[in-house]
């Protein structure tokens, strides 16, 4: 059984610029800051980031790492709109992919089962057809004879997720009300980076959590990484609400300010502007 | 006296009559209130969840889980009904919520389609708009997010059964799907309408008025679902 632990910088450090790369959580919800911090902070650029875009699009985009972004939404959630991801879509700063939430979702299966698409009855009459004019559609072959979406694959190179608790070995289990798509980020990539709160030994995944919770399996995970606040400032359910009023700086300092202050050195030091500031 | 924000949430209670044991999905205040009121009086069978993933009873009790993955089977299961905002909105009920100009290079960057082709391809799908004016209510929307009549040939379970903003309550119930007044809020005349839209509205000769609340309905929107009047922050009037 090998031990897959390593630090945030080891994991990007296996990334490489022109990735495809999927980022788990949702909105401003449970997403891998961390991670993104330490992407920030190395040189990898001109990625293809796929999302259920929150900050960590905002930050990728106003960074200028972002080459094409495949998403359905970029929001804070309490912030409706997310600024910087807005600002670079107005100054047309990347490519951009437009789907429907189910048909990201139906790709991310398509990836995860091996198949080069997926029938969705989403897309067909809406302009995601006009914007995105490589999308094919697919008719049933039975009485039906229904036409759907033929949804591509979107087969990652790498996925980022974090979760709430973690062994060494990659099995990754999330607490709070929701899962989002965490696990299928990780089926659909050819490696995985899998943040959490807090590493512990196999055994204490269950002592107190039904076994439902473990929500990633080992056998998709490249590298564990423990970093508690990982996912700050979003939220981590149970062991932190989205911190808000940090939330509220981001979106409305100017970015350059914003990157110098809480950007500029490591984890720790991001994490003692933070308090610093409070 | 009857606010126009309490005649909204009758309006868009009304969306969710009739509708049984499904989802009522409101997004916004005033859906929000007006479904739980609906739950509370006429449609007691409605299921409505916390806003993240715990369906919940009006009392809050907990009574299902429905994270996100699970939400999205539900939208093509059908049996929801969804009452989504709108930026833009045309005659055949063609909704944007993504962007303002020019897909490319977007004057005005929003949310993004978000989920609104699937839901209105599955579901029934009603729309809220607080704000009544040309700039929602226009020609042609600049991305087609949520599909309207004119685009939904063979879509099989594609209905937008109403919308609902605060001037008054609309439907496509016309030979060719365009949309209707279907009734004024007391206080709003039709010629207000008609200026506030952005196209030539499919109008009756006598257009109602949306109806009152039950003095019972007053009481459950400003004693217990929503006593802060937070309503009057989305509708002023």
């Amino acid at each position: 059984m090998s031990d897959k632990t390593m630090t945030a910088e080891e994991a990007v450090s296996r990334l490489e610029s022109g990735m495809t790369l999927g980022i788990g959580g949702w909105g401003s919800r449970r997403k891998p800051m961390a991670l993104v911090r330490a992407l920030l902070r190395s040189g990898v650029t001109d990625l293809t980031v796929v999302s259920y875009g929150g900050p960590d699009v905002g930050m990728l985009a106003a960074a200028g790492r972002i080459r094409k972004l495949v998403a359905a939404f970029a929001t804070l959630d309490s912030i409706p709109l997310e600024p910087h991801y807005r600002a670079a879509r107005e100054r047309g700063a990347f490519e951009l992919m437009e789907v429907d939430e189910a048909m990201f979702l139906w790709g991310l299966r398509a990836a995860a089962n091996r198949l080069p698409f997926l029938p969705v009855r989403a897309g067909i009459g809406s302009d995601v057809m006009r914007v995105n004019p490589s999308l094919r559609t697919v008719t049933s072959p039975y009485d039906d004879g229904e036409t759907f979406v033929a949804m591509p694959a979107l087969r990652l190179d790498a996925a980022l997720v974090h979760v709430n608790r973690a062994d060494r070995l990659g099995n990754g289990q999330y607490l709070g009300p929701d899962p989002y798509f965490d696990d299928l980020f990780c089926a659909a990539a050819d490696t995985a980076y899998l943040s959490c709160e807090r590493i512990v030994d196999t055994a204490e995944l269950t002592k107190a959590a039904p076994p439902q919770t473990l929500l990633i399996k080992r056998h998709v995970v490249t590298g564990v990484v423990e970093v508690p606040g990982g996912a700050h400032f979003t939220s981590c359910a149970p062991d932190y609400g989205r911190d808000e009023a940090f939330q509220k700086r981001y979106a409305s300092t100017p970015w350059a300010e914003f990157a110098a202050r809480y950007l500029a050195g490591d984890e720790a030091a991001y994490r003692a502007a933070v308090e610093e500031d409070a | 006296m009857t606010t126009r924000a309490e005649y909204c949430v009758i309006a868009c209670a009304e969306a969710w009559r009739g509708g049984g044991e499904i989802l009522a999905s409101p997004m916004g205040l005033i859906p929000s209130v007006g479904a739980r009121l609906a739950r509370l009086t006429f449609a007691p069978d409605l299921l409505l969840t916390d806003g993240e993933a715990t369906l919940v009873r009006p009392d809050g009790t907990a009574e299902g889980w429905l994270p996100y993955r699970q939400h999205l089977e539900l939208v093509t299961g059908g049996r929801r009904h969804v009452m989504m905002g709108a930026s833009q909105i045309d005659r055949y009920g063609n909704q944007n919520i993504s962007c303002i100009g020019d897909w490319a290079r977007p004057v005005r960057q929003l949310l993004g389609v978000r989920g609104a082709p699937v839901n209105t391809l599955n579901n029934p799908t009603s729309y809220w708009v607080p704000r009544h004016s040309r700039r929602v209510f226009v020609e042609r929307v600049d991305m087609v997010c949520g599909v309207g009549y004119d685009r939904a040939a063979g879509a099989r379970h594609h209905r937008i059964p109403r919308v609902v903003s605060d001037l008054g309550v609309f439907d496509f119930a016309t030979p060719d799907h365009a949309m209707r007044l279907a009734s004024v809020h007391p206080g709003v005349t039709v010629e207000e309408v008609r200026e506030a839209t952005g196209f030539a509205l499919v109008v009756a000769d006598d257009v109602p008025c949306t109806r009152e609340p039950t003095a019972a309905e007053l009481r459950l929107i400003r004693e217990v679902l929503d006593p802060g009047n937070t309503r009057a922050r989305e509708v002023p009037l």
